[in-house]
């Protein structure tokens, strides 16, 4: 049977794991607190230690990760996270540091920040980075303030509107309303890509910029960008690259090239850092030279052989407690110097043949919106022959039935029934073929046996979940939970 | 299939508008949207008072699948808005002809004239 309880459902009144030190501070009384001392008794487990561990070993087996198997999430780029990388994170010269131990200390770990700001550089085209932003969304908040501080050095308060395409994702009209500025979208064209008399349109002396994904969230190559950053820039905007599909150009395409004046790149896609789950991430900013002052605070130099912590007065300030998610940050350089130049070189190319080779097999069975190569990642409009009107939701969820996880489904919003499929180039092409079976199984049970994909997943420790349920409910805790199990008697 | 009223004005946003009088209408969104987004549960109106303008945001329809912008087709005043789509937004999967979202008192009844009549609105489903 498989284990299916909350740690609370397991709890018994006074049992411990585990026994605190004898209070050596006797002075101090609990009362003191006086009003701030809580009225009721928080609602914690009370479990001994072995039932922690069964508990914790038990919903553990449960987990679904890139290391259980095939996990073509679109546009979060689930690559396989190598071994080495945390090998490295774990030694003691890096693991224990302080971030007020004295710099010659530290020299190390401040080397290590400083290549790996150099590699992206040489890898993305422009000239500095800083490593500090947390995690995608963060590096696009940073990279909008460091635009919008741009324009305003200048005395040019009246740039507050960003332009953005409507198959942007979702984080980036959201990061521009939070950086106190207004998104402006535009439509894109029947071949998904941005449309240039749309730009134009919209183009005036109000722009701060505009933000792209390129490859867009279709998974295809803007072909006009140059065009696209050209405008831009006569208009007096900045432009910039949102890194959540850098993985397609890695080694063959970099977007300072391209024309872009500030990117985020996300180190725990492109560059194999473990996420999903809610993270650690991290988002270094990078920007061209003369936006370099702008960046946050710390920034790591170098004087000879000495480096060394520096606050710069013109930058936007301090965005993360002092260098971001640096171990992160290590890991990505560890997967950087371990695939080395050539290599790294490979990885756009052969993301992008694995994404299309899916496209090329699946595209009989699913409808494919546009024509045309994709990049790194496909998507389809829902079941190509459909006589039950099968959802591409019933289709995601029966995968789970096949041990694989889902890929993104509903986004972009383009289309009705968009199922985005990124396999990343890490995966064998033995993988891909059984992903490839089993997508064609399931367009064929569409026909022949639709109540099955109706109710799948059938296999999983929690089967068809009701979505509408959970929406409209909000249960949080398992405080929420007695509460709702209260209210309904 | 969708169904479309005949009896209805429709914008290519895919909300309808009904006719109270001269210059009175109720606005809903379409059998076809509320297909398309799926489960809805969650519906964000502006309040009686508040005034809408054509072809700007007045509101959001949230369904499992995503949030959607409501698109006003008209220009004037909220003068009511339906209440019971707060405590039960499924009314509008239910039946989105019937479940109205906003009641508005036009500023200019000819604006009407710039929308889809229901033969139209098929042609472009």
């Amino acid at each position: 049977m498989m284990y299916n309880k909350l740690i609370f459902e397991i709890s018994q009144p006074g049992r411990v794991g585990y026994s605190l030190p004898k209070r050596q501070f006797t002075k101090y009384d609990i009362k003191d607190l006086g009003n701030h001392l809580r009225q009721t008794d928080a609602l914690l487990p009370e479990v001994s230690e072995l039932d922690c561990v069964r508990h914790f070993t038990n919903i553990s087996k449960k987990n679904f990760g890139v290391e259980n198997g095939f996990y073509p999430l679109g546009s979060c780029t689930m690559k396989y996270n190598p071994k080495i990388n945390e090998e490295l994170v774990k030694t003691m010269s890096f693991a224990k540091l302080h971030p007020y131990q004295p710099i010659s200390t530290v020299q190390g770990a401040l080397r290590a920040y400083y290549e790996l700001q150099n590699a992206l550089s040489e890898i993305s085209g422009l000239e500095e980075f800083s490593l500090n932003p947390f995690a995608g969304a963060h590096g696009e908040l940073v990279g909008l303030m460091v635009m919008k501080e741009y324009h305003m050095a200048r005395g040019d308060f009246k740039r507050t509107k960003v332009i953005v395409p409507d198959s942007a994702h979702g984080t980036n009209p959201a990061s521009i309303t939070v950086c106190g500025m207004e998104a402006v979208e535009i439509v894109s064209n029947d071949q998904g890509m941005v449309d240039i008399e749309a730009l134009k349109a919209v183009l005036n002396d109000e722009i701060a910029g505009m933000m792209l994904t390129n490859p867009n969230t279709l998974g295809i190559f803007e072909k006009d960008i140059v065009e696209i950053t050209k405008l831009v820039h006569e208009a007096g905007g900045l432009m910039y690259y949102d890194g959540a599909n850098l993985n397609a150009l890695l080694g063959k395409v970099r977007p300072g090239d391209m024309g872009f004046d500030i990117m985020h790149i996300n180190l725990h896609k492109t560059f194999s850092t473990p996420h999903g789950g809610g993270g650690p991430g991290s988002g270094p900013v990078g920007v061209k030279d003369f936006l370099i002052d702008y960046l946050p605070n710390p920034r790591v130099k170098k004087l000879e052989d000495y480096y060394y912590v520096a606050n710069v007065g013109d930058a936007i300030g301090q965005i993360s407690g002092y260098f971001g998610n640096f171990l992160v940050a290590l890991r990505a350089y560890s997967y950087i110097l371990n695939l080395g130049k050539e290599n790294l070189m490979q990885v756009g190319p052969l993301a992008t043949l694995n994404a299309n080779y899916v496209r090329q097999a699946l595209k009989n069975d699913y409808y494919l919106p546009i024509e045309g190569y994709c990049m790194h990642e496909v998507v389809f409009d829902g079941l190509k022959d459909n006589p039950h009107e099968i959802r591409t939701l019933d289709v995601a969820k029966r995968l789970l039935d096949y041990g694989m996880h889902a890929p993104t489904i509903y986004f972009p919003l383009l289309f009705h029934q968009s199922i985005m499929i990124e396999p990343t180039e890490t995966e064998s092409l033995q993988t891909i073929n059984d992903f490839i079976d089993v997508m064609k199984k399931i367009a064929k049970e569409a026909k022949e046996d639709p109540d099955t994909l109706r109710n799948a997943p059938l296999s999983t420790p929690i089967t068809r979940t009701d979505e509408v349920f959970a929406a409209k409910e909000m249960i949080f805790s398992y405080k929420d939970y007695l509460e709702y199990i209260n209210s309904k008697g | 299939m969708s169904k479309v009223l005949k009896d209805l004005l429709y914008s290519k946003s895919h909300e309808w508008v009904k006719k109270l009088n001269e210059e009175e209408v109720l606005i809903g969104i379409s059998d076809y949207a509320a297909k398309q987004l799926g489960s809805i549960v969650f519906v964000d109106l502006p309040e009686a008072g508040d005034t809408v303008e054509a072809e700007s945001e007045f509101g959001a329809v949230e369904s499992v699948k995503a949030a959607s912008d409501l698109i006003s087709p008209v220009t004037g005043e909220v003068i009511e808005i339906n209440e019971e789509l707060v405590g039960e937004p499924e009314l509008v999967n239910e039946d989105p002809y019937s479940a109205w979202l906003i009641k508005v008192k036009l500023d200019n009844p000819e604006e009407l004239e710039e929308l889809l009549s229901a033969d139209d609105y098929e042609e472009i489903l």
